[in-house]
C-alpha cells in the first residue's frame, strides 16, 4: 500500500530536476531533454490519480500527452538539425544574432 | 512488497534525473532519460496501468528517444564548452529549485497522504483504453493524427538540405 | 494482502515464495536450453548453408561436427577481448550487454504449452502470462535499436558508424509493420496475452489462413528485425567490413551473435504462436506422450521457422540500402494498415 503522496512527489521532484536542466544546461539537445523528463514527470501524477479515483480518463491523457511529445520531439530535433547546420554549435547562447548590444 | 518495489525504482528514476543533469555529453543525458523512462514504467505497472506501461516502452522509450540519439550521432554532438556561468545562476538558482521542489511537495504532494494505493485495487483493461480512445475521446484522438501529420511535413521541410545554392553556383560556374 | 499466505500469483494459488522460486527455476532452465540452442542453431546454420552451397558444413571437431559449438566457445573466451583506444568505453561494453538482455527479456511471455504437474507443482509452461504478453514483446524490439546504434556510435569507427546508422533505421522503420501486421491477429483473437491467442486458435482455427497477408508482411518485417538476409546490408560482411559490430572482439562479439540468434529463436516462436497456433496438434497415444506432445509440436513449428530463417540465407541476395527502406515504408505499411482495415471490418460485421 503506497500513498498517493510518494507518487505524487515522486513526480514533482522528477518535475523539479527537468526544470534545473532546463535553465542550467547549456547545450540545445539536453535541455530538450529535459522538457521531456518533465513531461514525464507529469505523466506520473495523471496515472497515480487515475488510479486513486478509480477513472480512466489519467490513462488516456497520459496517452495524448506521450503522442503531443512524440510530434513536439521530431519538429524539435529538426529545428536543431537546422540550427546546427547554420551555426556549427549546440550552445544554447549562440542564437543570438538578434540581441541588442551591450554597451 | 509494493513499497519496496515502489521505493528502489523511485531511487532508480530519481538517479536518471540526477544523472541527466550531472552528464556533460549528451548521449549520456539521453540514455539516462531512457533509464528514467524504464522505470517509470514499472511504476506505471505497479498503478495498474499495464497498457500505458508499455506504451511507454515502445513509444517514448523506444522510438522518441532513439530519434534523439540519432539525431545526437548525426550531429556528433559532444560536450559543449561555453562562456563561464555566472555566479549568481549557481548561487541562487539550486536552492531556489530546491525550494520549488519542497513547496511542491509539500503543497500537492502532501494533502494525498491519506490515500493509499493498493496495487491490485484497479487494473485498467486495454479494452477499456480502447474504448474510452473511440468513443468518449474521438475528437481529441482525430486531432493528433492531423498533429502528427503537420509534424511529419515540418520535420521534413525543416531537416531537408537546400539546393538551390549548388544549382546556382553550378550554372554561374558553367556561364 | 498476509505476506506469507496464499495469494493469486498469475493463474494459481501460492504462496510468494514458492512463485518467486518457482520463477527462478524456470527461468534457470529456460535459459540454458536457449544458449545450447543457439550454439546448435548456428551449427545448424553453417551445415545447411553448407550443403545448400554443395559442401559440408564443419565436420572435423566430434561426429558430424557436433562438438563445433563447444570449440567456438572456448575460442570466444579465450580470445584477446580489445577495447580500441577512441572507443567511448562505457558505451562499448554496455551495447552488446543490452542487446544480450533485451533479446532473453522477451523469452519470459513465450508459453510452450499448456499446464502441467511436475512434483506436486501444478504450472504453467510459461515464466509469466502477461495480459500484455504480446506488447512487451513488441517493446522489447523497439529497445533492440539502441543495442545496434550505441554498438556501432561507440565503436568511434567509420565502418561502424555508417553499419549502426543502417541497421538502426531498418529495424525502426521495420518494426512498424511488425506492429501493425501483429494488430490482426490481436483483433481476431480479443487479446494481447500469448496464452489468449493460442487459445483462440483451438480446434485448428489457426489465423495463418484468414491472415496470410499478415503472416508475410511479419515474416519480412521479422527478417528485417533481426538483420537477416536479405535485410543484412548493416552488418554485411563484404559491404561494411561487418558494419556495427566490426569493432567487436570475443566475448562482445559473441553476445552480438546471441542475441541475434535469440531474436530468430523469439520471432520464430511469436510466429508460431500467433499464425500457427502454438502447440496445438492432433493428440495420441499413452498419457505420458499426450502430454509431452503439445511441447513437441511447439518445437516442431519453431524448428520449420529457424529452417525457414536458414533456407533464405543459402538462396536470396541482399537488398541495397535504399530498396530496402523504399520497401518497408512504401510497400509493408499500407499492407499492413489496409490488413488492419479489412480485419477490422470483418471483426465488426460479425
Amino acid at each position: 500500500m503506497v500513498p498517493l503522496s510518494y507518487y505524487l512527489a515522486l513526480s514533482a521532484i522528477l518535475f523539479c530536476l527537468g526544470i534545473a536542466g532546463f535553465l542550467f544546461k547549456r547545450d540545445l539537445i539536453t535541455v530538450f531533454i529535459s522538457i521531456e523528463l518533465m513531461l514525464n514527470g507529469v505523466n506520473l501524477a495523471f496515472v497515480a490519480f487515475s488510479h486513486a479515483l478509480h477513472q480512466l480518463d489519467g490513462n488516456l491523457f497520459v496517452f495524448f500527452v506521450m503522442v503531443v511529445a512524440a510530434a513536439e520531439a521530431a519538429v524539435g530535433l529538426a529545428i536543431i538539425i537546422a540550427v546546427v547546420r547554420n551555426r556549427r554549435t549546440l550552445e544554447v547562447d549562440a542564437a543570438s544574432q538578434l540581441r541588442e548590444r551591450r554597451s | 512488497m509494493a513499497l519496496t518495489l515502489f521505493f528502489l525504482f523511485a531511487l532508480i528514476a530519481v538517479a536518471g534525473a540526477v544523472n541527466l543533469l550531472i552528464q556533460r555529453h549528451p548521449i549520456y543525458s539521453a540514455l539516462s532519460l531512457v533509464t528514467v523512462m524504464g522505470a517509470l514504467a514499472v511504476e506505471y505497472l505497479l498503478l495498474g496501468a499495464e497498457f500505458i506501461a508499455f506504451i511507454q516502452i515502445i513509444v517514448y522509450a523506444g522510438a522518441i528517444m532513439v530519434l534523439f540519439v540519432f539525431v545526437i550521432m548525426v550531429l556528433n554532438a559532444g560536450e559543449v564548452a561555453g562562456e563561464p556561468r555566472s555566479r549568481i545562476a549557481a548561487f541562487l538558482g539550486l536552492p531556489v529549485l530546491t525550494l520549488l521542489g519542497i513547496l511542491l511537495v509539500s503543497r500537492t504532494a502532501a494533502p494525498f497522504a491519506a490515500t493509499r494505493l493498493g496495487t491490485g485495487d484497479y487494473l485498467v483493461q486495454t479494452a477499456a483504453v480502447g474504448d474510452g480512445l473511440f468513443h468518449a475521446y474521438l475528437l481529441p484522438f482525430e486531432v493528433t493524427s492531423v498533429l502528427f501529420l503537420v509534424g511529419v511535413l515540418g520535420a521534413v521541410v525543416l531537416a531537408a538540405r537546400r539546393e538551390e545554392p549548388k544549382r546556382q553556383a553550378k550554372a554561374a560556374g558553367a556561364k | 494482502m498476509p505476506a506469507g499466505g496464499l495469494r493469486r500469483c498469475g493463474r494459481y494459488e501460492m504462496t510468494t515464495l514458492a512463485f518467486f522460486l518457482l520463477s527462478l527455476v524456470k527461468c534457470l532452465v529456460v535459459l540454458f536450453i536457449l544458449l545450447t540452442a543457439v550454439a546448435y542453431i548456428q551449427l545448424a546454420e553453417r551445415k545447411i548453408v553448407g550443403r545448400m552451397q554443395a559442401r559440408v558444413g564443419p565436420t572435423r571437431v566430434g561426429p558430424f561436427g557436433l562438438l563445433q559449438p563447444a570449440a567456438d566457445a572456448v575460442k570466444f573466451i579465450l580470445k584477446e577481448d580489445l577495447i580500441p583506444d577512441t572507443a567511448h568505453k562505457f558505451l562499448y561494453v554496455l551495447a552488446p550487454m543490452l542487446a544480450v538482455v533485451l533479446a532473453l527479456l522477451s523469452i519470459t511471455v513465450i508459453p510452450i504449452g499448456g499446464d502441467i504437474t511436475l512434483f506436486g507443482v501444478h504450472t504453467a509452461l510459461q515464466i509469466t502470462d502477461l495480459n500484455v504478453g504480446l506488447l512487451l514483446i513488441l517493446g522489447v524490439t523497439s529497445l533492440g535499436v539502441y543495442g545496434v546504434v550505441l554498438g556501432g556510435w561507440a565503436s568511434n569507427s567509420k565502418y561502424s558508424l555508417l553499419g549502426s546508422l543502417r541497421g538502426g533505421s531498418q529495424m525502426i522503420s521495420y518494426e512498424l509493420s511488425l506492429g501493425l501486421s501483429l494488430i490482426g491477429p490481436i483483433m481476431l483473437a480479443g487479446t494481447l496475452s500469448l496464452r489468449g491467442i493460442v487459445e483462440a486458435q483451438r480446434h485448428l482455427h489457426w489465423f495463418i489462413l484468414p491472415q496470410i497477408v499478415a503472416f508475410f508482411i511479419y515474416i519480412t518485417a521479422a527478417f528485417a528485425e533481426t538483420n537477416r538476409v536479405p535485410f543484412d546490408l548493416p552488418d554485411a560482411e563484404g559491404e561494411l567490413g561487418a558494419g556495427y559490430h566490426t569493432e567487436y572482439s570475443a566475448m562482445k562479439f559473441a553476445m552480438f551473435f546471441l542475441a541475434e540468434y535469440v531474436n530468430m529463436i523469439t520471432v520464430s516462436c511469436v510466429a508460431t504462436l500467433v499464425f500457427f497456433g502454438g502447440w496445438s496438434g492432433p493428440l495420441f497415444g499413452p498419457a505420458l506422450l499426450v502430454a509431452i506432445e503439445p511441447i513437441l509440436y511447439f518445437l516442431a513449428k519453431v524448428f520449420f521457422f529457424l529452417f525457414l530463417y536458414i533456407w533464405v540465407r543459402g538462396t536470396l541476395p541482399r537488398f541495397r540500402y535504399d530498396q530496402l527502406m523504399g520497401f518497408g515504408w512504401k510497400v509493408l505499411v499500407p499492407l499492413a494498415l489496409a490488413n488492419v482495415m479489412v480485419t477490422a471490418l470483418v471483426v465488426a460485421w460479425r
